[in-house]
């Protein structure tokens, strides 16, 4: 099962699991972060920094900690 | 009076309306209980006087973020007559859950969809009466920003408020709502099947193509520092001369009205009205260009989005130190005046987070101790050494900076996951700017002005009493408060007139030089003559670092215990940097001297 870090830039799937406590779970919720979503890895951060990525409309940023709880199926 | 409250997700030009829709006419309220900003105006709404109240930012109504407990507490604590919420059209497929949550509360709502400009250049249409039907409560399209469906928007607030309501929930059973979470996803994926339109790609291609440039993985971080410099450049270059001409003004007035005025008070009254409580105005007066600029410039950076932009680029390095990309801008805005960099800190919604980069901020060698410097380093130093004097200093700072972040990066943990939207890039209007600038102004006017002033008579009283003595001597109270700490202050290598100078510092650095004049009553050559006469380069160094190090000036004092909103806050970063300057000067003078120098 590939988690949303191991991406590279341009890849895309969709969201199977998110692995997270309530507090993270409802912030990725709202933000979009929803199981059966489409994700795409936009690009990452130079030195091992935050992951840009889009769901929909909207993009955000997350660091590796958060992008590893979250499982995708691959297209 | 009824009251509403404005409520929505962040990022969607919430504060924008408020302002709107309040004009110039918000204040800061104060609320029990509630450690953040609340903004709020009156308005006049179908006949009645309402408070508009812009409740932080949030993303989940149960959510655990300092926002959402905002939010909560404030909605479990007092009586709303209507609720709008401000959602951004362009991302209603995901933010419609809020307005879901709100209807459960059973409180007067309307929902305000904004960006409307946006989400119709992106081809998304959205049936406003279906989702009204389904929602049970009004909806009305806006933009914010230009101001389109604003007027609508108000008659549909009317209405609402006019509308009898047979049982109004009380903030009691709003709490105990508050408290159950409740299963909302089919109902939102219904709502937007039957209401809303939306292409399947909508990924905005201007802000694509700058993000390219601007998150470039080599380009980004120096793109990000030259934007910087540019940025810092521009505010204290344009403030020096504002700064200046504002000073000159104050003098004008002093000389040519005030003091013929007061010529025939008491030698006492008229020193402390002229020397008191007058130059207390003007430091406080000083600040105000710089803010003004400061915001001028930080909404620009804010409201475009490029500010989570530098909290991309900068995070890996922040995340270490406990801080975020945002802390980052903050710090090196420092760097030119402490007050505006702390006030910007409000950007950061996690407190601990903000305290953390509060705590650090006043470390940063800002341009009044750079004037106290360059002044000691002339005097004491030879001209070809003066750059490297510098330049340890600014590494000192840096090094201060570091240390205290790790040390106290436990304390401010940060309990917020690091998770930001990146907004499509925007141009903020001319209005929204000048708005942010005034509005930052008047916030620091009324929360700092008294005790500044307080604080400026202080330091003449100390340095002025008795008045059988030369003022600043060391005969006065400043003098004798110095001889009283000589223990503590000789083995850092500072005698009586420094410590006088130091405690002048308090005020302000601006003012550092001019009372070593008053000290050791000379002026110019003949002062540096003097000092380097009576102190040599390690005490000068020491007392240099001391400088750089303790408490900035009384209006950093006042800032950091108005957005902190905790004295304790404000005791802590006053000690902490003077034990720290303490140290340091103790580790370089008694190092130096045990070297033989």
């Amino acid at each position: 099962m590939t988690v949303l870090s191991q991406l590279t830039p341009g890849q895309q799937g969709t969201i199977h699991a998110i692995h997270a406590e309530q507090a993270l779970y409802q912030r990725l919720n709202a933000l979009g972060f929803r199981i059966g979503k489409q994700i795409a890895l936009i690009r990452r951060a130079s030195f091992n920094g935050p992951l840009h990525v889009r769901i929909g409309a909207t993009d955000i940023i997350l660091r590796e900690s958060e992008a590893q709880r979250i499982q995708l199926d691959l297209a | 009076m009824k009251r509403i409250a404005l409520l929505g997700m962040p990022n969607t030009g919430k504060s924008t309306l408020f302002n709107r829709l309040s004009g110039a006419s918000a204040r800061v309220g104060n609320w029990p209980g509630i450690t953040v900003d609340l903004m709020s105006a009156k308005i006049l709404l179908g006949g009645h006087i309402a408070e508009l109240i812009d409740l932080p930012g949030l993303y989940d109504l149960h959510g655990f973020s300092d926002d959402e407990q905002v939010v909560r507490h404030f909605l479990s604590n007092h009586t709303v007559d209507l609720v709008m919420i401000v959602l951004n059209s362009s991302q209603i497929d995901r933010q419609l859950s809020l307005a879901l949550q709100i209807k459960q509360l059973g409180l007067p709502t309307l929902l305000l969809l904004n960006m409307q400009d946006e989400a119709k250049r992106a081809g998304i249409t959205i049936d406003t009466v279906t989702m009204a039907a389904q929602l049970g409560f009004p909806v009305q399209t806006i933009s914010a920003k230009y101001g389109d469906g604003c007027p609508q928007a108000l008659q549909a607030a009317a209405l609402v408020l006019n509308t009898p309501v047979s049982t109004m929930p009380s903030p009691a059973h709003v709490a105990q709502l508050l408290e159950v979470d409740t299963q909302i996803e089919q109902t939102m994926h219904n709502i937007v099947k039957h209401a809303v339109q939306m292409p399947t790609q909508l990924n905005d291609e201007t802000t694509d193509r700058i993000d390219r440039v601007l998150l470039h993985p080599w380009l980004g971080l120096p793109l990000f520092f030259l934007a910087m410099f540019l940025l810092f450049q521009f505010i204290f270059t344009a403030g020096k001369p504002l700064q200046d001409g504002m000073a000159w003004l104050l003098e004008l007035f002093r000389t040519t009205a005030l003091e013929p005025v007061f010529a025939s008070l008491p030698a006492w009254l008229n020193g402390l009205l002229l020397d008191g409580i007058y130059n207390g105005i003007g430091t406080v007066a000083a600040f105000v260009p710089i803010i003004v600029l400061f915001f001028l410039v930080m909404s620009m950076v804010e409201d475009s989005g490029y500010l989570s932009r530098a909290a991309f680029l900068m995070d890996t390095l922040m995340a270490k130190m406990g801080l975020d990309g945002r802390g980052f801008v903050m710090v090196l805005m420092g760097f030119g005046c402490n007050v505006p960099a702390l006030m910007g800190t409000r950007v950061m919604r996690s407190r601990p987070m903000r305290l953390l980069t509060m705590l650090v901020i006043p470390l940063s060698l800002c341009s009044a101790r750079l004037q106290v410097f360059l002044f000691m380093i002339a005097t004491l130093f030879a001209a070809s050494q003066a750059a490297y004097i510098m330049f340890a200093l600014y590494m000192v700072s840096f090094f201060t900076i570091f240390l205290t972040a790790i040390l106290f990066k436990h304390q401010y943990k940060s309990t917020e996951p690091f998770i930001l939207e990146l907004p499509p890039y925007r141009f903020p209007t001319p209005r929204q700017i000048w708005l942010r600038g005034w509005q930052e102004v008047k916030h620091f006017l009324s929360r700092a002005t008294k005790f500044i002033i307080i604080g400026v008579v202080l330091v003449w009283l100390l340095t002025h009493y008795p008045t059988n003595v030369a003022p600043a001597s060391s005969a006065t109270w400043a003098g004798q408060i110095g001889q009283l700490f000589a223990p503590v202050l000789n083995p850092i290598g500072i005698d009586t007139q420094l410590a006088i100078a130091l405690i002048f510092g308090f005020v302000a650095k601006e003012i550092v030089v001019g009372s070593l004049a008053v000290i050791y009553g000379l002026q110019g050559d003949a002062l540096s003559q003097q000092i380097a006469m009576n102190i040599d380069w390690v005490q000068g160094m020491s007392f240099m670092l001391f400088t750089l190090i303790y408490t900035p000036c009384l209006s950093t004092i006042a800032t950091m215990k108005s957005e902190s909103k905790s004295s304790g806050f404000m005791w802590l970063s006053i000690v902490w940097s003077l034990a720290l300057a303490w140290l340091i000067s103790f580790i370089f003078y008694q190092g130096a001297r045990a070297l033989g120098l």
